[in-house]
């Protein structure tokens, strides 16, 4: 440890950062989807053809120089189509954890802070709801109300932020107890502020790695979705439908099934490297499972 | 112990029963559309004679309260697509194929698993520990329905050697049970080293390597039964997955078990079908944490009291 970090003293999220530079891994996952995101984002000033442009005339053909993971079943060129979807996915992955952690947080830091009987019965419901079958839950809704991406990150939000309330009411209540908390009590200020302006800040180490880690499930479960055909509906595309569509063609058009299932499972590898990474940084004592 | 599995199975599970039922039933209930407004040209009085007979006609609270009661004795009605069929008969059929297909899932996971993370752990940041790792790694980001496809393509058409699809011949099984537990394999593999690691460095495998007990002793006597304290706590939560989790790899594989009768009911608006399912999952998964509970512990003798 050299002297200047004696010396400077440094902050919990300097300190932080200082580790997870250090993971090569987690800064490669970083770069890889940060290029990933430009990619989508801009993807209809790079994408070489629109996503629903056809050339029926050439139907499915393999990865060529015109087209560079070649094209589906009614022409569409595939790489077009993993730029788009890729939006789809990520925006659903980013907004649906979004959902989960706004219910989350609030959630658990409210019952944490509470305590007492209010916790009790918070905390009764959160036990109750993770004997509820979730991948039904969504199901049902995604086939009884009108499909929307609104709803489907709303329906996968609400299911994923049980896990998020138990972690942080378990460091509100560990916080509840320490001075600068008692002194803002003592100072006069309302609940709200308190809990919104001290508590929180002070949690989200574990709700940032906790999150980063949420993303990939999102995104997993919203392609699982789009696979049985409830999830993103057609010409738009996302990972999800992407796969299906594949494998519903692959003995003839294995790449068709190939490219979207690496886009896929290259973007969680990331995610969950970061994850790991921003894990390892923030809270140094968790063991590696 | 008794009164602990007596208040768990009575006090907390029947109201999360019930909250399951209330929420499912209005949900399905209040949305847009029924189970007969899909088939075309019904008419009015053919449509008021079939809802009549299934009691759709009677006021939403009242069908609710007779559903609830029936429930309770274990009736759960006909099943609105399958004409002559009840819920139960048709979750009876379809369950023990579910079963069947996440018992050799979970069996597999486990002894596929505890191997990887025991190895890993035994060999702390060699490259066995970091292949094996990232084999881990692969095996969550990699869903089953990118993998359930990608080995009948290579396994079942490119090279011929099992089959592909339905549920007759025993190598119909392989490539379903191996699709479905490579997630779990991964988890339990990461848990296993996560958990080993933990208990090989305290004091009493210390004291135990210092009065001579072998390399293998150390682990399987004396580490192995704490070490495995988290794959317990994750089985669970496991069998609860690939029992009510399997749709996808019954879609993939045309497997007749629940989880595609669960997707169809859906599709269909299968009012009691749904409600069924739903209820018949809770109840596994809060009979599948329990027995966790009860097995954590035996495991450890703390926990007695």
């Amino acid at each position: 440890m050299p002297d200047t970090y004696l010396d400077k003293g440094t902050s919990l999220w300097q300190d932080a950062m200082r580790r997870f530079v250090r993971n090569r891994l987690a800064i490669f996952s970083c770069a890889f989807l940060a290029a990933l995101v430009v990619l989508a984002v801009l993807a209809p000033l790079f994408a070489p053809y629109s996503y629903a442009e056809q050339d029926l005339a050439l139907g499915a053909a393999g990865p060529s120089v015109r087209h560079w993971l070649g094209t589906d079943i009614l022409g569409r060129d595939l790489f077009t189509r993993i730029l788009y979807g890729g939006r789809v996915s990520l925006m659903v992955g980013l907004c649906a954890t979004a959902v989960a952690l706004l219910i989350g947080v609030t959630y658990g830091a409210v019952s944490g802070y509470a305590g007492g009987r209010l916790d009790t019965v918070m905390m009764r419901f959160v036990d109750g709801m993770f004997a509820f079958p979730f991948t039904i839950f969504v199901i049902i809704l995604m086939v009884f109300f009108e499909r929307s991406l609104l709803l489907l990150f709303t329906a996968i939000g609400c299911v994923e932020w049980l896990t998020l309330a138990r972690i942080v009411r378990g460091q509100v209540r560990s916080l509840r107890r320490q001075e600068f908390i008692e002194a803002a009590i003592c100072l006069g200020l309302p609940r709200r502020r308190i809990i919104f302006r001290h508590v929180i800040p002070n949690v989200l180490g574990p709700v940032i790695v906790y999150a980063t880690l949420t993303i990939p499930a999102v995104m997993l479960l919203e392609a699982f979705l789009s696979f049985l055909g409830l999830g993103v509906q057609p010409p738009m595309s996302s990972w999800g439908l992407l796969i299906k569509e594949g494998a519903e063609a692959m003995e003839a058009y294995p790449w068709l099934l190939i490219f979207p299932g690496m886009a896929l499972s290259a973007t969680l590898f990331c995610l969950n490297f970061v994850g790991d990474g921003l894990r390892d940084a923030l809270d140094p004592k968790a063991a590696k499972d | 112990m008794l009164k602990f599995v007596v208040r768990r199975l009575t006090l907390e599970s029947i109201p999360t029963l019930l909250f399951v039922a209330t929420l499912t039933f209005f949900l399905i209930r209040l949305a847009p559309g029924g189970p007969f407004s899909a088939e075309k040209n019904v008419p009015p009085d053919v449509l008021k004679r079939l809802e009549a007979h299934y009691g759709l006609d009677k006021p939403l609270l009242v069908q609710y309260r007779d559903y609830l009661l029936n429930a309770l004795r274990g009736d759960l009605g006909p099943s609105f697509k399958y004409p002559n069929r009840t819920v139960n008969e048709l979750i009876a059929v379809s369950f023990p194929v579910s079963l069947e297909l996440g018992i050799y899932a979970l069996a597999m996971a486990l002894a596929v698993g505890i191997a990887i993370g025991l190895l890993a752990s035994a060999r702390k940041n060699s490259a066995a520990d970091y292949l094996s790792m990232s084999a881990a790694m692969m095996g969550i980001c990699v869903p089953s329905f990118v993998l359930g496809p990608l080995l009948v393509l290579v396994f079942g058409i490119w090279l011929g050697w099992v089959g592909v699809s339905g549920w007759a011949t025993p190598s119909d099984r392989i490539l379903p049970a191996i699709t479905l537990s490579a997630m779990y394999v991964a988890y339990i593999a990461r848990l296993t080293r996560g958990g080993m690691l933990e208990i090989l460095s305290q004091d009493f495998i210390r004291t135990a390597r210092a009065k001579g007990a072998g390399g293998m002793r150390v682990v399987f006597v004396h580490a192995l039964r704490g070490g495995l304290a988290p794959v317990v706590s994750f089985a669970g939560p496991a069998m609860a997955g690939v029992i009510t989790g399997s749709f996808v790899v019954e879609t993939i594989f045309q497997i007749p078990g629940l989880g595609r009768f669960f997707v169809t009911a859906a599709f269909n608006r299968d009012y009691t079908m749904i409600m069924g399912t739903v209820l018949f999952y809770a109840t596994l998964i809060i009979l599948f944490n329990t027995a966790v509970d009860i097995l954590h512990v035996w495991l450890d003798p703390r926990l007695r009291n």
